[in-house]
């Protein structure tokens, strides 16, 4: 495995694991209380930052476990980011013009707060999984 | 619909008459990753030209001998 397919895995399961953390959160406070009144800024960005900073861990972590680990990066390597980021970045979009879209017809900063997040946390897993999709098989040839 | 590319080559046989160079290093020699090596002897990645250059440098051949695509035999006689 070469290490940026490592780092696909690292990106995944942070993104992942992070907005499932905040999803048990703020679910359980909006059984509590009305949508208008939940408390999610603080852990909206404390699960964004949190899965950031995992994942900045896990490879060092990962770096320092196996040391002797090449961590060369080809042409190959640099065609599969763009192809993640590239199968990524709709989510980005969708997300940007559903909160727009949201905030004209004067929806509560709750949803378009959190179709904001969603959609990044859909563009990582995404962008992730068709890295870790192209490093297993081929480039998708239409 | 997503296809598997239909460029073949023959570089794990071309790897083996040059006294078994390991994938390891013939990815030294043109400068990627073994497994980029490895998903180019397996057709599941077509190389750059550049790439593909090195390669038939390595084995001292030419382009043809080490990729193919179908039906270009055909069209260049």
């Amino acid at each position: 495995m070469t290490h940026e397919e490592k780092r696909a895995w690292i990106r995944l399961v942070a993104a992942v694991a992070g907005y499932a953390v905040y999803a048990v959160i703020v679910g359980g406070r909006m059984a509590e209380r009305p949508v208008g009144e939940v408390a999610y800024a603080g852990v909206l960005l404390w699960t964004v930052g949190g899965g950031i900073g995992v994942a900045i861990v896990a490879e060092i972590v990962l770096g320092a476990v196996n040391p002797r680990a090449s961590r060369a990066i080809d042409v190959r390597d640099r065609e599969i980011a763009r192809f993640g980021e590239h199968v990524g970045q709709s989510f980005v979009v969708i997300g940007a013009v559903a909160a727009m879209l949201m905030a004209m017809a004067g929806w509560d900063g709750f949803w378009i707060a959190n179709v904001i997040y969603l959609c990044f946390v859909l563009s990582a897993v995404l962008g992730s999984v068709a890295k870790i999709g192209v490093y297993h098989g081929s480039f998708p040839q239409w | 619909m997503v296809k598997p590319t239909r460029v073949t080559n023959r570089i794990r046989a071309l790897r083996f008459a040059h006294g078994e160079l390991t994938q390891a290093e013939l990815a030294e020699r043109i400068g990627v990753t073994r497994q980029t090596v490895i998903a180019i002897e397996q057709g599941r990645y077509s190389p750059s030209l550049e790439i593909a250059f090195k390669i038939a440098q390595v084995f001292g051949v030419p382009l043809d001998d080490v990729f193919q695509y179908p039906g270009s035999s055909e069209e260049t006689t």
